[in-house]
């Protein structure tokens, strides 16, 4: 900013007037999305919306025991009515994601229709559930407008009755691993395409420049090929019966009966990522490499260094910020994967999108995916800021 | 040195072309199965003999007759050329600003106009579906074109950021101090120099969406059906060769287009790394 | 979101105008077309061959066909959005009964369905509970696992308990990625006769003993979604077994001379129902469709395509062979007696009221 000081208001506001009908379309198109999926986390109209009698006089509660009858008689009108438009089963479901077993206790409580007087009566005889404070805290709770509650839900944290932060039990903690898990997988994705994409990097950058393109142009034909394509790919490779395993069949290296798992689990996601995520790392290294003087390396071995100390003394430090850059990139791009986990990582291979994407697709969970979505948002945001810091986001570079 | 074969340098050779191996043998792996006489996913035992019967267009035929593949392929087209003009437009305007000198707060501009690129895509799906479906933009191609121009977009700030790096200012100057107004410099001037890197950033673009899936998935209906979104249902659903057909013409498009792109990268006088 | 219809419409019409651009709304189809939703794969193909070519001939409509892979997902997310494009569904029992209760789908008219050849009324054509408030039942099929003859040399499995046998039959399987059979089918193999499997479930740890079963062979498990699938991994060695809609694998069987095996011991008995999306864009034109489609020789053309039985009493005997192959098609239908003597019987009422919350529980148990 302070370098755009030195410029004359005119071109300042040209340049900026010249970047401003993309940066509009992109807050509509693409921020303004993001916005909404926030919102989503936290704005739950459904059940304040059809039972605000029934909430009000929750307000009062105290929290022990069952509430008054003038609560009974109003959950009973307003689920009846529920009912009789066909969103008795919705309540029941929003509920439910509050304390589990409630949809039913719900619908029961909606069908049985009493007369004010005798609500209470009613209520318990369709399911004694009724009489449990934990359903009305359940009521309570899922009634509240607006709530951070899917975002505690996506930490694997609840709320108790007397609002104490708690851990989920056990078996319901299933975000933070699965958030952990993918960090892992992509450090591992990270790790093994510095791996592999070092070496190259390096091939390319120090040959010849007509053999150099010819060899970028080798990262570049995955690079251009379509996601969908390369994920067939190595289905195609690495099923039972597909061509590697046929080959390691035919070479005698495996039997016929030990044919290797190597897609549809873990294994399918982090070859099918390497391979895809690779000339991300490449990339850039290439373009670091190419700006390390050819001379540097031998002046150090004409004056006595081996070549590992000339590597790790000159080569290595110089050629660390292309390092940083492509595995930043990588690193961000492999924690966002969606595609190629669903279709090659079976259930053992899915990764923190996955569960976003069947919250959003399968069990309409769409706030808690939106929680999830956050999460993750949170996490790329903050490493796409480090990136920025290290590389400079305008720094990119398509091959 | 060269001369004599060093072990430890055959060793690091050895290794890279194994990774070139991994890079590009599974892309040519599907095009020779994209001919397999039965609807199997592996080389069957004529296709090794070259057995002239084992080796067949059936699954191309299928393509082209099965109605639904030419219809996605409308459908990619008309989306793709769709968002990759409106990419191109604001993002090659943009990346004017931006590799002005004057232009303000550009680390951050820079940074918000990236962030599509970045940001997974599966959260922008998401939040699409929340916010297009306000606005009745779901299952039309209009949401899906705007979705892949927002997501094209980096794309074209990239490329065409990257030819103005290298953009020598004075000929603006020059241009100017001979009378020129700012629109007859950009187009007699600035537009020339920078063509190459306009265009293979409105390529980028468009192999971007012609690529693009999870937003299909969250906000296309029957009738925004896309090639690569009917590729994963017959991924998720039904993996036979067809899909194989499908996936070799889509590689010919991509060494098409990657060409294209080198040879512009290449044209004299376009500079970029 | 929260935009009343009119506004939304508003909204996108005024970015429409904005940006004039061919193709906008559309997904927006004309007065004369129906899109209707199917479970793809060879089942599609049957359905595309004995009803929607015979109907777009009939009526001149023009049908979109649409596939998924059931559950009520995508017609709750249209719905809820505003967004309806899907005009008739085929849908699961338990799915209808959840979706007309949530007001998901259309009631039907009463007098919809045709009544039946003999002239008896369309309420007595149907068995019981496959004509409801909001769906009218097709077909009958069964849940069952099948297996490749090549793998098992020796032994070849017989009943539910050798498919969760991996001592006898080491290998992997395919399950659907549901709680939905699966839960029947681990309780069946545990020793729960067919007739109590829901009482068990209903009862205080007989939904952990059903988790308890499936995870002894979890490690080994291959899920499926598409109906499309298992007869693919069976071919493709993926699994040396898998569960697997009946209809499939007698496709794969008769028409690609696949080796497989059926397995009618612990099988699940279904049907499945044609439903309208509550907003439905073409509701006449779905509602003429559903009535063409249940019609009893409709019905029974499926019969000649895949091996799925008509369910109405008067299309019973309109049942004669596999069109494409000439095959005797009654041994192969899950109606026949010695077919269905082990069956279990899917209680939609059960599955309906409970889906939810198994699903939350049964995806928790993935994810673990």
């Amino acid at each position: 900013m302070s370098a755009a000081r030195r410029y004359p208001r005119s071109a300042r506001i040209r340049a900026a007037g010249l970047a401003l009908p993309l940066v509009a379309f992109v807050a509509v198109s693409f921020l303004a999305p993001l916005g909404a999926m926030l919102t989503e986390a936290i704005h739950q109209p459904l059940v304040a919306d059809t039972l605000p009698e029934t909430l009000a006089l929750l307000e009062s509660w105290n929290g022990e025991g069952v509430p008054d009858d003038a609560a009974f008689a109003a959950v009973a009108r307003e689920l009846a009515a529920a009912d009789a438009n066909r969103t008795a089963a919705r309540i029941g479901s929003r509920v439910n994601r509050v304390a589990s077993g409630m949809r039913s206790v719900i619908v029961a409580g909606a069908r049985a229709d009493p007369d004010e007087a005798s609500a209470r009566e009613a209520l318990a005889e369709a399911d004694p559930a009724w009489l449990e404070p934990e359903t009305w805290f359940a009521i309570r709770t899922a009634g509240e407008r607006f709530t951070i509650r899917n975002f505690l839900l996506a930490l694997d944290l609840d709320r108790t009755p007397d609002g104490a932060l708690v851990r989920q039990s056990e078996d319901r903690r299933i975000y933070v691993p699965l958030l952990l898990r993918t960090l892992l997988v992509s450090a591992a994705v990270t790790l093994l395409c510095f791996l592999l994409g070092y070496p190259i990097a390096h091939l390319i950058a120090s040959a010849a420049p007509a053999r150099s393109r010819w060899l970028l142009l080798l990262v570049l034909v995955p690079f251009w090929t379509s996601l969908l394509v390369r994920t067939s790919a190595w289905i195609v490779l690495l099923q039972t019966h597909g061509v590697l395993n046929g080959l390691l069949v035919a070479l005698g290296l495996v039997s016929e009966d030990g044919r290797l798992a190597l897609v549809y689990n873990m294994t399918g996601t982090l070859i099918a990522m390497t391979h895809v995520l690779l000339p991300f790392m490449v990339l850039p290294l290439v373009s670091v490499m190419k700006g390390v003087p050819r001379h540097t390396l031998r002046a150090a071995e004409s004056l006595g260094a081996t070549a590992g100390q000339a590597f790790f003394r000159i080569y290595w430090p110089l050629t660390l910020p292309g390092t940083a850059a492509g595995s930043l990139l990588v690193f961000i791009l492999a924690i966002g994967y969606y595609i190629t986990p669903a279709l090659v990582g079976g259930s053992s291979g899915q990764l923190i999108s996955n569960m976003i994407a069947f919250h959003m697709q399968t069990s309409l969970n769409w706030g808690l995916a939106a929680a999830i979505g956050g999460v993750l948002l949170v996490v790329v945001g903050a490493l796409y800021f480090l990136y920025d810091r290290v590389a400079g986001a305008g720094s990119l570079r398509l091959g | 040195m060269r001369r004599f074969p060093n072990p430890r340098r055959m060793l690091y050779l050895g290794f890279c072309s194994l990774v070139f191996v991994f890079l590009v043998a599974p892309v040519l792996v599907i095009v020779p199965l994209s001919f397999n006489a039965e609807p199997y996913l592996t080389f069957t035992e004529g296709m090794l003999r070259l057995d002239p019967e084992a080796w067949s267009l059936r699954w191309y035929r299928e393509l082209v007759t099965g109605g639904r593949w030419s219809a996605a392929l409308v459908n990619s087209v008309v989306i793709g050329v769709a968002a990759s003009v409106i990419a191109t437009v604001l993002g090659t305007l943009a990346a004017l600003g931006l590799s002005s000198p004057a232009m303000p707060a550009r680390r951050f501009v820079t940074g918000l106009l990236i962030s599509p690129m970045v940001i997974p895509v599966i959260l922008a799906a998401a939040g699409m579906f929340f916010f297009y479906a306000s606005l009745g933009l779901t299952q039309t191609h209009l949401g899906i074109i705007l979705a892949h121009a927002a997501l094209g977009t980096p794309f074209v700030v990239v490329t065409v950021t990257a030819t103005l790096s290298g953009f020598d200012r004075n000929l603006v100057r020059a241009a100017q101090s001979l009378g020129a107004g700012p629109l007859r410099t950009f187009r007699r001037v600035q537009l020339p120099l920078i063509a190459p890197g306009v265009l293979s950033g409105a390529l980028f673009a468009f192999a971007a969406s012609f690529d693009e899936v999870v937003v299909v998935l969250f906000l296309g209906g029957l009738e925004q059906r896309t090639i690569p979104r009917q590729m994963w249902s017959g991924i998720r659903e039904e993996i036979n060769p067809t899909i194989l057909a499908a996936a070799t013409i889509l590689i010919v498009f991509a060494l098409l287009f990657l060409l294209v792109v080198e040879m512009l990268r290449r044209r004299p006088g376009a500079a970029s790394s | 979101m929260t935009l009343p219809p009119s506004r939304r419409r508003y909204a996108g019409a005024a970015l429409c105008s904005t940006l004039i651009l061919a193709g906008c709304g559309g997904a927006d189809p004309g007065a004369g077309s129906l899109t209707t939703v199917s479970w793809g794969g060879s089942y599609a193909r049957a359905v595309d061959h004995a009803i929607y070519q015979p109907f777009e001939a009939e009526t001149g409509v023009r049908i979109g066909r649409e596939d998924y892979n059931g559950g009520l997902a995508q017609i709750r997310s249209q719905v809820e959005t505003g967004s309806v494009s899907w005009d008739v569904v085929d849908l699961q029992a338990y799915d209808v009964l959840r979706g007309c209760e949530e007001g998901l789908l259309e009631v039907l008219p009463p007098d919809l369905a045709s009544p039946g050849l003999d002239g008896t009324l369309a309420a007595e054509d149907f068995p019981p509970g496959t004509l409801t408030e909001c769906g009218v039942a097709v077909v009958f099929y069964s849940t069952l696992y099948a297996y490749h003859p090549d793998r098992f040399p020796g032994e070849k499995p017989s009943t539910i308990g050798d498919f969760f046998d991996l001592e006898r039959f080491p290998g992997r399987r395919g399950l659907r990625r549901t709680p939905e059979v699966n839960f029947e089918m681990a309780l069946l193999a545990d020793g729960v006769p067919p007739d109590q499997v829901y009482e068990v479930l209903d009862a205080d740890g007989g939904v952990e003993r059903a988790f308890a079963k499936l995870e002894t062979i979890r490690d080994e498990v291959v899920w499926w979604e598409a109906g499309a699938q298992p007869p693919q991994m069976l071919a493709d060695a993926e699994v040396v077994m898998t569960t697997a809609y009946n209809g499939r694998i007698f496709n794969a069987q008769v028409t690609e001379n696949q080796p497989f095996v059926i397995v009618w011991d612990g099988q699940v008995f279904d049907w499945g129902q044609l439903g309208i999306p509550a907003g439905a864009p073409n509701l006449e034109a779905a509602l003429d469709y559903v009535r063409f489609a249940t019609s009893p020789e409709a019905m029974a053309r499926i019969s000649r395509y895949i091996a799925y039985s008509p369910v109405r009493r008067s299309a019973a005997p309109l049942v004669s062979t596999h069109l494409e192959t000439g095959i005797e098609m009654a041994p192969h239908l899950p109606t026949t007696p010695e077919n269905r003597a082990k069956a279990v019987l899917s209680d939609a009422r059960w599955w309906s009221d409970n889906l939810e919350e198994m699903n939350e529980r049964f995806s928790a148990w993935l994810a673990r």
